[in-house]
């Protein structure tokens, strides 16, 4: 099949003045390739000694660039035009950072299986030590990230968390360990990883990330990684890194479904293009009632740590302008094309915030009256108890999950999942039997809205404040928590 | 050290000429006082072998703007598009050397194309001094300085 190739003014003297010639090949590969065996002169304008494209090349098929298809990969369709438009670059004499980098004979021989790839080789080493990362969040997505991150050279990584290491995160946090349980996760996060590589500066910052702090902390940083675990954070990292011009490696799980992306570079779209309203309160419930497996952040987060690695450098194809989709459950991969998106409020061409907000009340989790729990009728723990004790008439019911009953209940109590719940209140005992209702979940968030649903059906009922978890850690400890 | 080529020296070459107007040399002095301690980087546009146009264009590096410039394809377009548009040819592009001298750089070497003209001129505290217009060789060993002439008066 034969394309047309546009050669720029500059070439032109090695095609006989022609603007444009007629070349064979199914690939941009084929293409150059044959291009270079017809014109021989053009090749050391275009291809630099280790055979790699120039970086000041730039190769389109028709309008698009082929950094952003699939490079000398990318198939060829009858009548597509290939162009090679240069880039104009140089600069006054200067020692570069990556000069001034130099990788000790140590570093030679623990990162040899990265140097003998010619795409990364010891500039690219050079840049990875140079080159900083910094995690939001030591957790499930954290965890690998970061251990990869710093097995790969990566010279500075930050990490920002606040929380201490529970045994329920151990099922995927693999920074942690079981001695662990108890400690902050940075602490454990910082020794673990300068275990494993004591050469990487471990930075960390024990405090919440908030719109007061965020553009300080990440300011002088190559790559944030993003592995929040809520909207209103997931806004403000990306909002930040927006505004701030530093890519976002961007990454979240639920259940068996993860997802990842980079956002905010210079031309790519952001987390806003995507989703540009978070979704009402509540409607998407977290990993802690709704659970996860534990290998799939492995997976996310490594995919997180692959983009920050690729971002920094600055080669390979990365996730801008794509969002993947992982299913664990039925083991597959899909991918979506996102644009940017010019009426995006921040990193559109008329941009409406230019400056970090109120994340909490953006993503309605505040101000406090729109928290789903409160303004129910509530009961705690000890009340239920003292009733239990007394044998006060009572109805207890749980509209948690059949399979969360098998882990943990309270006794006497009836189960039926508040999604039942519509269809099933003729259950529950009338009025007359003066029997009051208490309702219970995991945590006090579905029982409210159940609280709420047999009010609009003129049932009145009490919410069991801090739900089953409260009961057991005030009540009955010998019972498990999930 | 050879004042007239970077790189492996020559000895055939015989300085090639590049013309310019009066008020494109004053574009480029005052483009590099202007950006000033920044790189500034522009097209050149020829008519009839006489550099009628130079044409300021945005300095995008990601590499530092004091010690680099960068047009992209999307800029390389754009002066291409220019230079048709005022019925010249696209022939080179100039950019500034803050605080040092007007000689390429190796990463200038690097990074340059054949059969342009590169000017650079360079500017000392804001004030803009020795312009000077090179060639790149052939087999990209190293540039050859040209000369560069402005007609003055008439």
């Amino acid at each position: 099949m034969a394309h047309r190739v546009l050669i720029p003014t500059p070439l032109r003297p090695y095609t006989g003045q022609k603007d444009a010639v007629e070349v064979d090949g199914g690939t941009v590969g084929e293409v150059l390739s044959s291009l270079t065996t017809s014109y021989a002169d053009l090749r050391r304008h275009l291809y630099a000694d280790d055979g790699k494209l120039r970086h000041f090349v730039n190769v389109y098929v028709n309008d698009d660039d082929i950094r952003y298809l699939e490079r000398d990969a990318t198939k060829l369709k009858d009548g597509d035009v290939i162009s090679i438009v240069p880039s104009v670059a140089g600069g006054a004499p200067v020692t570069s950072a990556s000069d001034a980098t130099e990788l000790t004979n140590a570093e030679v021989q623990r990162y040899s299986r990265h140097l003998i790839l010619p795409e990364v080789g010891v500039d690219g080493q050079k840049k990875l030590k140079a080159g900083s990362v910094l995690c939001i969040g030591a957790g499930g997505l954290g965890s690998p990230a970061a251990l990869y991150l710093a097995a790969a050279g990566v010279g500075r990584i930050g990490i920002v968390d606040f929380d201490a290491v529970d045994s329920s995160n151990l099922q995927r946090q693999i920074l942690h360990g079981t001695p662990d349980v108890g400690r902050s996760k940075l602490q454990s996060a910082k020794d673990r990883l300068s275990a494993l590589n004591p050469e990487v500066r471990v930075e960390t910052f024990e405090t919440r990330l908030t719109s007061a702090n965020a553009l300080d902390l990440f300011r002088g940083y190559d790559v944030i990684l993003d592995g929040t675990d809520n909207f209103a954070t997931r806004y403000l990292v990306n909002d930040a890194c927006v505004l701030l011009g530093i890519p976002n490696a961007y990454g979240s799980i639920f259940r068996f479904e993860g997802q990842a992306s980079v956002f905010a570079t210079k031309h790519g779209p952001c987390y806003r293009c995507l989703y540009p309203e978070p979704p009402p309160p509540g409607l998407v419930p977290s990993c802690a009632e709704g659970g996860v497996l534990g290998v799939l952040p492995g997976v996310i987060g490594t995919i997180q740590a692959t983009e920050s690695i690729k971002l920094i450098l600055g080669a390979g194809s990365t996730l801008v302008g794509r969002l993947l989709l992982y299913d664990a459950w039925g083991m597959r991969f899909r991918e979506l094309k996102l644009r940017r998106d010019p009426e995006c409020p921040v990193c559109g061409d008329n941009p409406t915030v230019k400056q970090l907000i109120d994340y909490e009340e953006f993503c309605g989790v505040k101000p406090v009256a729109a928290v789903p729990g409160s303004g129910v009728p509530e009961t705690t723990v000890e009340e239920l108890k003292a009733r239990m004790d007394a044998q006060a008439p009572f109805y207890l019911l749980d509209v948690r999950e059949p399979h969360e009953y098998q882990i943990a209940r309270i006794p006497g109590s009836t189960l039926i999942p508040l999604g039942q719940l519509g269809s099933r209140y003729g259950e529950l005992p009338p009025a007359s039997a003066g029997k009051e209702i208490i309702i219970h979940c995991k945590s006090g968030v579905r029982s409210a809205k159940a609280v709420n649903l047999l009010k609009e059906h003129g049932i009145e009922a009490k919410n069991l404040k801090g739900g089953i978890l409260a009961w057991i850690d005030r009540i009955d400890p010998t019972q498990a928590k999930y | 050290m050879s004042e007239t080529s970077i790189g492996v020296p020559t000895e055939t070459a015989v300085a090639r000429t590049t013309t310019l107007t009066i008020e494109a040399l004053q574009a480029i002095r005052e483009h590099g006082a202007e950006t000033f301690p920044y790189e500034c980087c522009g097209a050149l546009i020829e008519h009839e072998g006489v550099i009628v146009e130079a044409f300021k264009m945005e300095n995008t590096t990601s590499g530092g703007a004091a010690r680099r410039f960068r047009i992209g394809p999307d800029g390389y377009r754009l002066a291409d598009k220019r230079a048709r548009d005022i019925g010249g040819s696209l022939v080179g592009f100039y950019h500034s050397h803050p605080n040092e001298p007007a000689r390429p750089s190796a990463y200038d070497l690097e990074h340059a194309w054949p059969n342009l003209t590169y000017v650079i001129i360079s500017v000392r505290a804001g004030v803009p001094e020795d312009i000077t217009v090179w060639h790149l060789r052939d087999d990209r060993s190293g540039f050859d300085k040209g000369e560069l002439k402005w007609p003055t008066g008439s």
